[in-house]
């Protein structure tokens, strides 16, 4: 059976050789510890799923592995659409959507009333809302969630900013303080030379979404 | 030098296509393979390559025109997915006996009905005899690296057919994550200038492409065409030590995920396959022998390979992510078992239906596969072969 | 590729065919007598005929040569007898049985 076997080694390949067992381990640690898992909450047409893209974008920029990418379903403005971000130290593999995150976003506060937005979040975790209203007031629609709640008025930020709603740009930057992914000063660094790409053609509105992101990370609490 | 980018699928895959610059590219846009022609619009309106690009009226006439330019002489391609692979069927069989080696970047999505835009693999598994070399990914790095490698496949001389290359809808054609890229002129390198031998515009060799075949040449003519298949896996094979020396990545015709010493293993295709990984990890930490073959080429099919690979296991569980409607399961687990009875295989075998129409598959899920064979090894019985997962009972 | 359509026969294995079935060379049809299929032709009444040539461009298998501006007598080995040749011509020149 063996000399069947290595005959046919040619033809497949396997990401771990031979001591498997010590990889594993390793691998098993750094899993645990270093994989972030965060769900966002958006309606369609707000910007959640390129929020959730951005932010793959400047995790991968301070060399993390991510994932972001969103669950489809009917296509249609403001349906309620839901986005997802793994960033980890190690390569990720799983291709399931994410049922316990460590941290959710909930771009459009009205999906407090129809979406369990708190289910799976994990209790050492926390959830960031896009609100006028105050932390307590959000607190009495999350089920009794137990973990951190935070808040940022994320139209105020926008409309002062860049005279537009444009929710995602400053909720992008809470969530980056809220769990802790980056410092504030190399995310910004990084925000600025991805804008600089990404509005090559508009420049005129980079300075907008700079101070948005600078008025968010002052602004959630 | 590999450049490290953090893209989608779709991007991904139209990076290659740009590094490879093919001479046609007829399109037409079918969610969630569209963005791999609007990218590739972007790239000729911008002057990055000088592909013919032509925005046509449907998949029929794409995969038409992507035939027409391959005849002619053409390096040529086309994308799209599901009902767009189904319109394009008629044509799909044309280009497999005419011989042309021509790409179709595939991104997996159910077919109607119910209509549905999510990944399963009933677009291509229906298409899995019409003569195509068929490759599929796990990750966005899978889908460019395969890409990058699909010509070189398609139009070796021994082989000479269509070669499509397969992603999962939305779960990596829309996902972004890491990858290595090559530098383009490792690509241009790599994949070469396209020199056909015969073609429609040489004037030196008049040809005529196509011709009716009466039932006197008919068989002699599709055994003809076995024979590129026949010689496609060894291409595959030499192809990808070539690319590995290049990139450093390494792909066979499938890949074993500790099952050198796995007693259960799972058969599958595409990017559950990571979720697996995930689930094996969990599972060995607990000191269970449990092991992953994923399938990379699975037109030709590589049965002795699989039945070899899999010859020391006790049970099998395939994951077909389409439905056969044979009430014995899908079209992986016929060819896995097929392979496995002509090795004369003892392994109990089971075949799973699973993520139809975007069902998520979770790590638990897979967890829960390998506990069922666990099952099976103790009680030295399968029980049901054609079993759902994650359907509600 | 060998443009070889001689080697095409029952005799022909799969492995003498060409890729894909490919056919190299112009002109090839020539070589292939169509005119086998019918067991009746037309036929050519050169005295009623006003040289109008009105039969020629109709004929489906090329099987009326014209040399110096006047047509010449049927390729029988090419001509199926599908008779759409009769039908053109305005002055009887052209006969064939069962074709009116």
């Amino acid at each position: 059976m063996s000399k069947q076997r290595s005959g046919h080694r040619a033809y497949g390949y396997c990401e771990y050789p031979l001591d498997w067992k010590a990889k594993q381990q390793t691998r098993k640690d750094k899993t645990m510890h270093n994989l972030t898992e965060i769900r966002w909450h958006g309606r369609g047409g707000q910007g959640a799923k390129t929020a959730a893209l951005l932010l793959a974008d400047v995790a991968f920029q301070t060399g993390k592995y991510v994932q972001g990418f969103p669950e489809y379903g009917p296509e249609r403005m403001g349906a309620p659409i839901t986005a997802y971000n793994r960033i980890s130290d190690t390569k990720i593999r799983v291709h399931s959507n994410i049922y316990d995150p460590q941290y959710v976003v909930v771009v459009d506060e009205s999906l407090l009333e129809t979406v369990d937005v708190t289910r799976g979040l994990k209790k050492d975790g926390a959830i960031l809302v896009n609100t006028q209203r105050t932390k307590e007031e959000i607190l009495l629609h999350l089920k009794g969630y137990e973990g951190q709640v935070f808040i940022i008025d994320a139209k105020k930020v926008s409309m002062e900013a860049m005279g537009k709603y444009f929710p995602n740009t400053p909720m992008l930057a809470a969530i980056v303080k809220v769990a802790g992914i980056m410092e504030e000063e190399t995310f910004l660094r990084e925000m600025e030379a991805s804008f600089h790409h990404k509005f090559a053609g508009k420049p005129e509105v980079i300075a907008g979404n700079m101070k948005a992101l600078k008025m968010a990370f002052q602004e959630v609490r | 030098m590999a450049k490290r980018d953090r893209l989608s699928g779709n991007e991904a895959v139209a990076i290659a296509l740009r590094q490879i610059n093919p001479d046609v590219f007829p399109a037409f846009p079918i969610t969630p393979s569209t963005e791999i022609p609007q990218y590739f619009a972007s790239f000729v309106a911008n002057g990055l390559v000088d592909t013919e690009f032509i925005p046509v009226e449907s998949e029929h006439s794409s995969m038409s025109a992507a035939i027409g330019a391959s005849a002619a002489g053409a390096r040529s391609l086309t994308a799209t997915s599901s009902c767009g692979l189904a319109y394009m069927w008629e044509e799909l069989y044309i280009a497999a006996s005419n011989r042309l080696p021509l790409a179709l970047a595939l991104v997996n999505r159910a077919l109607s009905g119910p209509i549905n835009i999510n990944c399963d693999h009933s677009d291509s598994m229906g298409a899995r005899d019409a003569g195509w070399i068929q490759i599929y990914a796990e990750n966005n790095q899978e889908a460019y690296d395969n890409m990058v490698q699909a010509y070189r496949i398609s139009e070796h001389k021994d082989v000479r057919l269509p070669i499509m290359i397969c992603q999962d809808g939305f779960i990596t054609s829309h996902a972004v994550e890491n990858i290595e890229l090559l530098e383009d002129v490792e690509v241009k390198d790599f994949v070469g200038e396209y020199e056909p031998e015969d073609y429609l515009l040489n004037s030196k060799c008049p040809l005529a492409v196509g011709p009716y075949s009466v039932t006197d040449y008919y068989m002699e003519a599709k055994r003809n065409q076995a024979e590129g298949m026949r010689c496609a896996k060894q291409v595959v094979l030499e192809v990808a030590e070539e690319f590995a020396a290049l990139s450093g990545r390494q792909y066979g015709l499938f890949e074993e995920y500790c099952l050198d010493d796995a007693e259960r293993a799972v058969v599958m295709i595409g990017s559950a396959a990571g979720t697996t990984k995930d689930a094996i990890d969990r599972l060995r930490a607990a000191g269970e022998k449990v092991g992953l073959l994923k399938i990379r080429l699975y037109r030709p099919f590589p049965a002795e390979e699989i039945a070899g690979a899999l010859s020391h296991v006790k049970a099998v569980a395939v994951m077909d992510r389409a439905e056969g409607y044979s009430n014995q399961g899908g079209p992986l687990g016929a060819d896995v078992m097929a392979a496995m009875f002509r090795a004369r295989s003892k392994a109990f075998a089971v075949n799973y239906v699973y993520g139809l129409g975007g069902r998520d598959v979770r790590v638990e899920d897979m967890e829960g596969v390998f506990a069922d064979l666990k099952k099976i090894v103790e009680d030295g019985d399968a029980g049901e072969t054609y079993r759902y997962l994650g359907v509600r009972e | 590729m060998e443009a070889d359509i001689s080697r095409l026969g029952l005799r022909a294995k799969w492995s003498d065919l060409t890729e894909g079935m490919k056919i190299a060379g112009a002109g090839t049809s020539r070589g292939f007598h169509t005119g086998e299929w019918s067991s009746v032709k037309p036929e050519f009444i050169e005295e009623k005929c006003k040289q109008c040539l009105l039969c020629t461009p109709v004929c489906p298998d090329s099987c009326i040569p014209v040399k110096d501006k006047k047509r010449g007598a049927f390729d029988y080995e090419h001509c199926k007898g599908c008779g759409i040749c009769v039908k053109a011509c305005p002055f009887g020149a052209i006969t064939m049985e069962g074709v009116n």
